[in-house]
């Protein structure tokens, strides 16, 4: 961390402000660019057209109004998801289990939503999103306090925990709170009343709003507060951190739960700004995403939102992709993984866009090891 | 984190059988309480007995080619969390050579050939490059998914698939017989490889080198060892290792290819490792133990014979998996130099 004078600060242009954002977006942009480059050489071998197929992606993704605001809904729970994954990255957790958050989350908030009737919007809606939230929070509270008081490593007890939660979560909406209306076979929670719903103003979904602000809100508990602080400390060096008298698995366990309730936010406004009810296979891989937008994103709240842009407008085209070029969707992941791919590997980027000199950024460092250090 | 007070006497202090049966004791009261409850149900009801036990032989098969897989690596300093991709690839190349060459023997070795080269890619990004090794698995688990999606064409027939070798004597065992000795290829190769590694590991000079690398990289590299040559050739073997649990999946067990179809196997794997304390006769151990509960859970779903919803009994493997982690990973010591990328001076 170097100091920087405030009299430096005052006097930034915004030439300044772009060379910085530049700075920090120039190796996710190049990026991008190789993983579509290898993406097509994937499609051409193949045998399909990749110019074909990525105009359609394009057309697909912002081909009209409609469509953007297609991308901004499927972004918007991808925002939430990369969130939870960056902030449990920055107290050195590895967060795998944004999946099974995610799902409590959904769940809980299609329960309020459908349970309770005769509220006003304006409280309805809000006290949905929190309930699901809140769940995902303390179900994130697990893997924290067994990483914590047992040692366990987050990176298999959160995996084993999406698969609890997909059971749980699935036997409920199959048992106690199915859709019991006349006609209903299938696996899946009643309609949520209108009261809950998250509607949208003109085009952009409200839920993307509320993404944003999230982020904002994410980077100010990090970056402005004692409690973000801590968190920072811990993820950088938990030894120096218990030297310096932050109680260590407080700040572990709490990190997860914050993880956990920015996931369960996502699952919350799925159900109520898209889907209307809890229906299991609806939410699937958006925690999983969430891994890769919180990487693309170098981790940062603010790269997670071009981030999630991003694969949000590969979800949302991949269909039109599909329809109009034939090609299979799945190709959209291999791309995702190649993006991965080059921004953990920032030497090949750097080397490609003839950047030797140190600029001092970090690398991508999540974990030093199993071991709890 | 927590730390653990220092057992009072240093364990080297005992002659090795103390040693032996202070390690392992938890998990010898395990088996014999397991073998007591199995020669009970089997007097009472053999043929479910069987049944029950050879699922369990085959649900292990898997993981105890995923901790292998994992194992390798981490004894040589390299964190692999890609074996679930290098498994699904795997499973997928095997089930599709054996689509178009109808040759079961070639299926099996593109499919260890995939695994292969996965591995060589982990071991590109995280010995040469020096990427985190936990993106560097994530890298590998999203690209198989995204290939295997991509690639994967529905309503391709299968070419038949390996079948059970029955052994002739041994398999007239009551109980035994038909456990042990009435199996495919790969579930034999299996149990083979698991003492050849725990040979190589502890026996060689191979082995030797590879847990110096392991556990300190430096002192080994000033002894003139390669370490990175060491890291590369045995994440290569493990991944190897992990795509031929893919191929053991769609060529001897299910004999057909879908989507997704290693289903976590690739993460409990992971946890089969850390749970056998990092060696190949406790991975084993921890497998059976780890395939009898997911064979239990079939029993119990499609017996009837209980009430539980499925959902229930459906994600015992998985709290399983916790509660043993949660039990066990503190008193387990991990390779000191695991996941610490390698800079020569």
């Amino acid at each position: 961390m170097e100091e920087t004078p405030t009299h430096i600060q005052k006097q930034s242009t915004v030439r300044d402000v772009l060379a910085s954002v530049w700075l920090a977006a120039r190796v996710p942009i190049v990026a991008v660019v190789l993983a579509m480059l290898i993406g097509a050489v994937i499609l051409l071998v193949s045998g399909a057209n990749p110019v074909q197929a990525y105009a359609a992606l394009f057309e697909g993704a912002f081909g009209d109004a409609a469509k953007f605001s297609r991308t901004l809904e499927k972004a918007t729970p991808l925002i939430f998801s990369g969130l939870a994954v960056a902030f449990a990255f920055k107290a050195g957790m590895f967060n795998i289990g944004a999946q099974g958050q995610l799902l409590f989350g959904a769940l809980v908030s299609a329960w309020l939503g459908f349970g309770i009737k005769g509220l006003p919007i304006y409280i309805h809606a809000p006290l949905a999103l929190l309930g699901g939230a809140m769940a995902g929070g303390l179900y994130a509270a697990i893997p924290g306090a067994l990483k914590t008081f047992t040692g366990a490593h987050e990176v298999i007890t959160t995996i084993m925990l999406n698969f609890v939660a997909f059971n749980i979560t699935d036997y409920l909406a199959d048992g106690p709170l199915k859709d019991l209306s006349a006609g209903n076979i299938v696996a899946r929670t009643p309609l949520i009343e209108d009261t809950a719903r998250i509607g949208s103003l003109g085009i952009i979904p409200i839920g993307f709003l509320i993404a944003l602000a999230c982020a904002f809100g994410t980077w100010w508990l990090l970056r402005k507060t004692t409690t973000g602080f801590e968190i920072r400390t811990v993820g950088i060096n938990q030894y120096a951190a218990r030297y310096a008298g932050i109680r260590v698995p407080r700040t572990i366990i709490l990190a997860m739960v914050i993880s956990g309730i920015l996931a369960g936010f996502g699952g919350a406004i799925e159900t109520q700004g898209v889907i209307g009810r809890y229906q299991p296979g609806f939410n699937s891989g958006l925690g999983f995403d969430g891994i890769t937008i919180a990487l693309i994103g170098k981790t940062s709240p603010f790269g997670v939102i071009p981030a999630s842009l991003l694969v949000g407008a590969m979800q949302a085209g991949s269909s039109q992709m599909q329809f109009n070029a034939g090609v299979a969707k799945e190709i959209t992941d291999v791309i995702q993984a190649l993006i991965l791919f080059f921004v953990a590997a920032d030497v090949i980027v750097r080397w490609i866009i003839r950047s030797r000199k140190d600029t001092g950024e970090p690398g991508l460092a999540l974990s030093s090891g199993w071991g709890a250090k | 984190m927590t730390a653990r007070p220092a057992p009072s006497t240093p364990l080297a202090a005992f002659p090795p059988w103390q040693r032996w049966l202070k390690r392992w004791w938890a998990g010898l009261v395990l088996a014999l309480g397991i073998s007591i409850v199995i020669v009970y149900y089997y007097n009472q009801v053999p043929d479910i007995t069987t049944a029950v036990l050879r699922s369990t032989v085959r649900q292990s098969t898997p993981l105890i080619l995923g901790a292998l897989c994992g194992l390798l690596g981490e004894r040589a300093g390299v964190i692999n969390i890609g074996i679930e991709g290098q498994m699904l690839l795997g499973a997928f190349v095997g089930f599709l050579v054996n689509v178009w060459t109808a040759n079961l023997f070639l299926a099996v070795m593109a499919g260890i050939l995939t695994g292969a080269l996965l591995g060589l890619l982990l071991a590109f990004m995280s010995v040469t490059l020096k990427i985190d090794q936990i993106i560097g698995g994530t890298v590998i688990n999203i690209l198989s998914l995204g290939l295997t999606g991509y690639l994967y064409t529905a309503g391709l027939l299968t070419e038949g698939k390996l079948q059970s070798i029955r052994i002739a004597g041994l398999a007239d065992i009551p109980l035994f017989g038909p456990v042990l000795f009435d199996n495919p290829p790969i579930t034999y190769a299996t149990v083979f490889l698991v003492f050849l590694i725990h040979y190589v590991l502890f026996y060689t000079k191979w082995g030797l080198r590879t847990r110096a690398v392991g556990e300190h990289p430096r002192a080994a590299d000033t002894l003139g060892i390669n370490v990175y040559l060491m890291r590369y050739w045995n994440v290569i073997i493990g991944g190897g290792l992990g795509g031929l649990a893919g191929a053991f999946l769609t060529l001897e067990a299910v004999g057909s290819f879908e989507r997704g179809m290693t289903n976590g196997r690739g993460f409990v794997a992971l946890a089969v490792m850390i749970f056998g304390k990092y060696t190949p006769l406790g991975a084993w151990g921890a497998a059976l133990l780890f395939g009898f509960a997911t064979a239990m859970q079939t029993q119990l779903q499609f017996g009837g014979k209980i009430d539980i919803p499925h959902q229930f009994i459906g994600m015992l493997p998985y709290v399983l998996t916790i509660v043993v982690l949660a039990g066990f990973v503190g008193r387990t010591r991990i390779p000191a130099a695991d996941g610490i990328p390698y800079e020569k001076e």
